[in-house]
Order: C-alpha cells, then structure tokens, then sequence
C-alpha cells in the first residue's frame, strides 16, 4: 500500500482511497499497542524531527510514541527551546534540519500553510501536524478512525461538527475527510464564528438544536480564545447556552450518538464536564487511535511497507 | 542640437485623436514634427515599421524605496526597471524612511533622480505629518519642491476628519488627493482577500467592503469639499461603482487600476499553495471583482493604469504566508500585462490602451507628456504587439524579484524608451 502524496500536507489533496489505506493501515497497526512488547522493526534507520512551533501536548507526544513504536530515530524541536525564540527564521532553522538529512520533518506552525513552504524547500517528507486554521490532517483521520471502529462505517453518518468553525482546522480537515468517506456533515456555530463561504462546503446553521437533531456523531470544537481579537460572542456565558453541549441538548441526537472533541476542552464553554465525561463520549478513545493513526501515517510516507 | 528620427511607426495620440503612420522628428529634446514623411539631414534615424508609437507612459503609483531601504531599490534601479518596463515618468510614493513629508525630503528624491535617474521621477508628499494620520503635511511647501500629489499610501487615512481637511487644504495648491482606501478595523491581520478561498486556506482575509466603505467615504467627502481625490489601486467591484456613481454625480474622483488585478484572483493563492509572491494589498479578489475591474477599465470609470510597482527583498517574501511583506513589483511587467490581458483580448483598442498608460495619467496629475503634439517633451513609448517574451524574474532590472507573473510568456512588450529625446532603453 501506499499514497498518491509525497507529503501529507492536509486532507483536501488525497483521495478516498488515500483515506481508506491510512484508516486501513491503522487498524492493523493499532493491535502493536497492545502487545507486552510494544514495538517493531519497521522504520528502522529512519530519521523523524518532529518541528512543533506551537504548544502541543497530545499531538506531540501522538507523534513520538507512534515514532517509538515503529523503532524511527526521532527527535523533537519546540520553539521555546529553538533558535526561533532567538529571532531564526523558518528557512534557517529547516535548512539546518535539512543538513542532518531527515527522512521526515513533522511540522506544527500557527502560519497556515507553513508545511507548504517546508514541502517547497525540503527534501524531506512533511507531515501537517496542524497549520494555522488551515488543516490538521491527522486529527481528522484519528476521527474518522473512531467513527468506523465505534460505527462500523463513517458513510451515511450525520455528524454535527459545531463551535468555532473560523479559527479551527480541525474542522476544515474533518470536513473533507467525513465528506470523502461518504458522511453528511452539519456545520454549526454563532454567525461570528463561520467564515465566509464555509456554506460551499457543507451546509451551515446557527442553531445547534437543528444541527444535533438525529445525529450519529457530534464534534465539538475548541472556543480557540488565544486567537480571538475579540468581540465574536458577548460572554462564555451566552455562548453556553446557544452553543454548548449539554446533557439535555443531547437527547436529539441519536441515542447512540458519539462525542468527539479534538482537546484541550474548555469544560463549561463548549462542553459541559457531564457530556464530556458522560457514556456517549469517545474522546480518550480519540487519543489511544491518534497514535495508531500517526503509526499509519509514518508507515506509508517512510515506505515502511518494504520499499528498498 | 540633439535630433531623432523616429520613421514609419504606427504613431497613436488619442489626445489629438491621431492614428496613423507617420514620422515624428525630435529636436532638443521636445517633439517638433509629426508628418507622414519627415525627411531630414544630420539626424540619427530609427526605423520603427510595424511598431506602435506612443506617448511615454506615466506610472502614479511606484515604490522607489529610497531614502531608507535601498536594499529593496533605488532611485537609480526603480527607474532603470521603470525604462525597460515603457514608463517615462513615475509618481514616487512617500512611504520612504524618512517619509516624504517635508519639502528637504522632497529635494533630495528629485536631486538623486536627476543624478541617477533614467526616466522622470515626481515625488508625491504624505497627507499627514510621518503618515500618521494625524497632523497635515506642509502641502505648500511640499508642492513648491516638486511634489504632484499627496498620499498616505499604504498607511490608509483612517481618521474621516483628517481626510477632510486634507481634501480641503490640498485644494490651495490644486493637489490631488491619492487615497490607499482600506477600512483598517476590517482588516486586522488580514493577509489575503476574504472569501471561500481565504476560508479554505485558513488565511485571515480583507472584505471586499473594507475598500468600498473608504471609496464611498473619499467620494462624499470629495463632494463635501469640492476636492479632488483619485482613488489607488482600486480591486473591489463595489469600488468601482462607488466611483462609477460619484462620476456620474460629477464629483472630481478618478481612479486607477492594477495589472495584478486585472489579470490575476484570489484563486491564485490556493493553486500556488501559499507562495507570497500572491500577496499584496488590496489583495487579489474574487472572479467577480476582477471582472468588474476590467469592466471598470473598458468603459472610462477606472481612469488608468497604475503599476504599486513594490520591490522586497528575497528575505521579506521568503517567510510564512501571513509574515511575508505585501506587494510585487510591476514596473517591467505592467505594460505587456495591459497589452496580452486587455488589449488583445479586445477589452480595449490601443487608442484606448494608451489613454490608461499615457494621456489619462497625465492629465489626473497635470503632468507635462501624455501627448506626441508638436512642443510636448520627446518623452516617447515604442510597443511591438507581436512580440512574445516570457516574464524572466532573474533579468528585471528592479532590485526585486518578487512576482507572481514569472514564467509567464506574454504578447506584446515595450521595445524602446525615450525621455526628453533621449533613448533610455531599446530592444530593437
């Protein structure tokens, strides 16, 4: 098996079969992390720098554990301790990475399209661990990944993706991830927080009762308040009550329903603590299939398959 | 005495509605003939069949960057890409460091151009003191030193107060007011147009509106003030019939319009997967807009066109999309972008492309040119329409290299520059 991309630099660029392959690869993956022994061969000699230029803790350690487990020697950059605080910029630090000849640089960076750029200069494999609010491709495939094994099947799914659709890439990776796979997506959020033209993407509503009703999956995203200028919605407050989800908002949806949330949650602002820590909510299921998924992503870019 | 000759070109000067194949005699640098058959002695003769003779082209709108960032360009390399790109005269925009906003600054421009410049250069003075939209600049003595305008370009005039006392006080002195029109609070941050292609890309955008609600704004204020103002780089269909409407109101608004905008969308963004040599501000719009600034072209409503020829050095436009400077340079493009992408096309006839390049801009600013009569300046453009040329980044004259046209092959070019009978660029 393998990709029609060289890098993975979203999900917008791959096919469905592209999807299915990494889901696929994954699936077959993930039994490793329940070994006594959790660890193989495969990416043996190969060399991973996973480059984090904003914090991250999940999609970080994700990556590294997934590196560990295919035995990849990694090594991990984060701009606190890089020359970036030291006023670097971006094609300085990579051509400095370059020369220690990675196989692979994964890369988070709060400029939407910066893996563009590193895929433009380097001759290594780039992996988009999340740039700006453009797209966060292996967050999505974790989801999707979550949805299949909860569901069996993502197509024909209705899933509510709601909250702060402007400043999220989680969304915009889910959206074209969910839609490839054959699922109905029902984008909500406050007016404020749905930019423009997100409607020809997939249907839009402002009122998260419609966007929930007979739902198979519902997942909510982070109030993103660090990259808010201000003035999107008067207070947490309202935003709770017109956008949050709560136990009795709930029963809309499906009575299986699942609960996604990319993380770090903001208890009592998009979710309240008894949904997110409630029966429906698969989001610890998320974290163990973020791994298998980054496993997946790893063993086909790297040509872990037996490529020469 | 100086003489030229300049024998057997297709000779077009819609300010005398002339076009036809004559010959044009130059003598002390000023034209003194135009005949079908000039036959004289003891001049150098340049034979120019099948090329179209024009009146030398005036940008409005051009970044020269010196004083204070000649590591981007200089007076002597902004002019020298401004004579291979056909352009006679350029307007200087003030936005140097230190801004242009005393009549010393405005000496010191003129006195290197004279030195080190290969086409004319008129420099425009700021509106307020350090464009910063505050106090007024001393426009008196601004004028009296060589300025031909005034503009806070690039530093929008957010302040509707100060817009009208500049509009106002400007008039003493029959200043044109050139407005960079961008509502700032709409535009926080913004790093490309905003729309379904900023949204996919994740990419911070500009409405459309932010520039019409400020040409709507100049428009009632030039009205206000009985001044005049001439709205730059004009990119938004709303724009264009805000200045379509104030026209038609008889108000003293013109405008003028960019190749990148006429030639290029915010699509563009998406296919070159984030190269910033894309972004430029206002930034390329949607198909629409586009379309209504070639409409805007075709029917007189955008009076010319202007290059906000932008050179950055490598390390400005080698970044992260949202780090990277905004602008392009396009003096050694903009000519055969008009030709390939609105005069083949049939958009406009050359009689017509000439008044955006020539006669319009002279007489928005009151700029000697414009003109081959008899008695103008020997300031002249030469074209050859035929002729297919691909943009080469890497041979511009320009100190920039920042274009989003590299590669492209074009049709029609300028083949020769003559300013003040002097020939300053030919490629016969």
């Amino acid at each position: 098996m393998s990709l029609s991309q060289r890098h993975l630099l979203g999900i917008e660029p791959l096919d469905v079969k592209d999807i299915q392959a990494i889901l696929d690869t994954a699936d077959s993956l993930r039994e490793i992390l329940d070994r006594p022994i959790k660890k193989v061969p495969a990416l043996r000699g190969k060399t991973v720098v996973n480059l984090f230029y904003e914090p991250s803790t999940r999609t970080r350690s994700s990556f590294e554990m997934a590196e560990r487990v295919l035995s990849a020697d990694s090594l991990s950059i984060a701009t606190a301790s890089s020359s970036a605080a030291k006023g670097e910029t971006l094609i300085d630090t990579v051509r400095n990475i370059e020369a220690m000849s990675p196989d692979m640089i994964v890369l988070r960076h709060a400029s939407s399209g910066a893996p563009h750029f590193l895929a433009r200069h380097c001759r290594a494999v780039i992996v988009n661990a999340g740039d700006g609010a453009h797209e966060h491709p292996t967050q999505a495939l974790l989801d999707a990944l979550t949805l299949r094994q909860k569901k069996g099947r993502v197509k024909g799914l209705k899933v509510a993706i709601v909250g702060d659709l402007l400043h999220s890439r989680v969304a915009r990776s889910n959206i074209y991830c969910l839609q490839k796979l054959g699922a109905h997506v029902v984008l909500c959020g406050p007016p404020t927080l749905v930019p423009p033209g997100l409607d020809t993407l997939a249907p839009v509503t402002y009122d998260m009762n419609q966007a929930i009703e007979g739902a198979d999956a519902i997942m909510m995203l982070r109030v993103q308040f660090e990259r808010m200028t201000g003035g999107y919605f008067p207070s947490v407050r309202e935003y709770h009550v017109r956008y949050g989800l709560t136990v009795e908002r709930l029963r809309r949806a499906k009575r299986d329903v699942l609960i996604l949330h990319p993380g770090p949650m903001n208890r009592g602002v998009e979710i309240a603590s008894d949904v997110a820590d409630g029966p429906y909510s698969v989001i610890l299921d998320q974290v163990t299939n973020g791994v298998a998924v980054r496993m997946a992503v790893l063993f086909l870019l790297l040509g872990g398959a037996g490529e020469s | 005495m100086s003489r030229l000759l300049l024998k057997g070109g297709r000779v077009v000067d819609p300010a005398h509605e002339v076009d036809d194949v004559l010959d044009l005699l130059i003598e002390d640098g000023k034209i003194t003939q135009l005949e079908p058959r000039i036959s004289a002695k003891g001049v150098e003769v340049v034979d120019l069949e099948g090329l179209v003779v024009a009146p030398g082209f005036i940008d409005l709108h051009t970044h020269l960057r010196e004083p204070g960032r000649e590591d981007k360009e200089t007076i002597a390399t902004g002019t020298k890409a401004a004579a291979i790109g056909g352009f006679t005269a350029v307007c200087a925009m003030p936005n140097t460091d230190p801004v242009n906003d005393q009549a010393g600054i405005t000496r010191a421009i003129l006195e290197k151009a004279k030195a080190a410049g290969m086409v004319r250069v008129y420099p425009i003075g700021a509106i307020t003191r350090g464009s910063r939209g505050e106090e007024l600049a001393e426009y008196g003595d601004l004028r009296d030193a060589g300025c031909v305008a005034i503009s806070d370009d690039g530093r929008p005039v957010a302040s509707a107060r100060v817009m009208r006392r500049a509009l106002e006080y400007a008039k003493t002195f029959g200043l044109t007011v050139i407005d960079h029109c961008e509502e700032p609070t709409l535009s926080e941050k913004a790093c490309m147009n905003e729309g379904p292609v900023s949204t996919l890309l994740g990419l911070r955008g500009a409405p459309a509106a932010g520039e019409a609600i400020m040409v709507e704004r100049d428009i009632l204020l030039a009205e206000l003030t009985g001044g005049k103002v001439h709205i730059a780089h004009i990119s938004a269909a709303l724009s264009v019939d805000a200045v379509r409407r104030g026209k038609a109101r008889g108000i003293q608004v013109t405008a003028e319009a960019c190749p990148h905008h006429f030639a290029l969308t915010d699509e563009v963004v998406k296919e070159t997967e984030y190269d910033t040599h894309t972004k430029m501000n206002p930034p390329l719009r949607a198909e629409p807009d586009r379309a209504a600034v070639v409409e805007g072209l075709r029917d007189g409503t955008i009076d010319c066109i202007a290059t906000d020829h932008a050179p950055h050095t490598v390390d400005d436009k080698r970044v992260e999309y949202d780090q990277a400077a905004f602008g392009i340079v396009g003096l050694e493009t903009a000519v055969a972008l008009s030709i390939d992408k609105l005069l083949s096309p049939g958009v406009v006839d050359i009689a017509g492309l000439v008044r955006l390049l020539s006669s319009n801009p002279a007489r928005i600013l009151g700029l000697p040119g414009g003109t081959l009569a008899a008695g103008s300046p020997a300031d002249v453009t030469v074209l050859d329409l035929g002729k297919k040329k691909a943009v080469d980044p890497n041979r511009f004259a320009t100190k920039g290299r920042n274009t989003p046209f590299g590669g492209l092959s074009l049709k029609g070019w300028p083949v020769m520059t003559i300013v003040g009978g002097h020939v300053v660029f030919r490629d016969l």
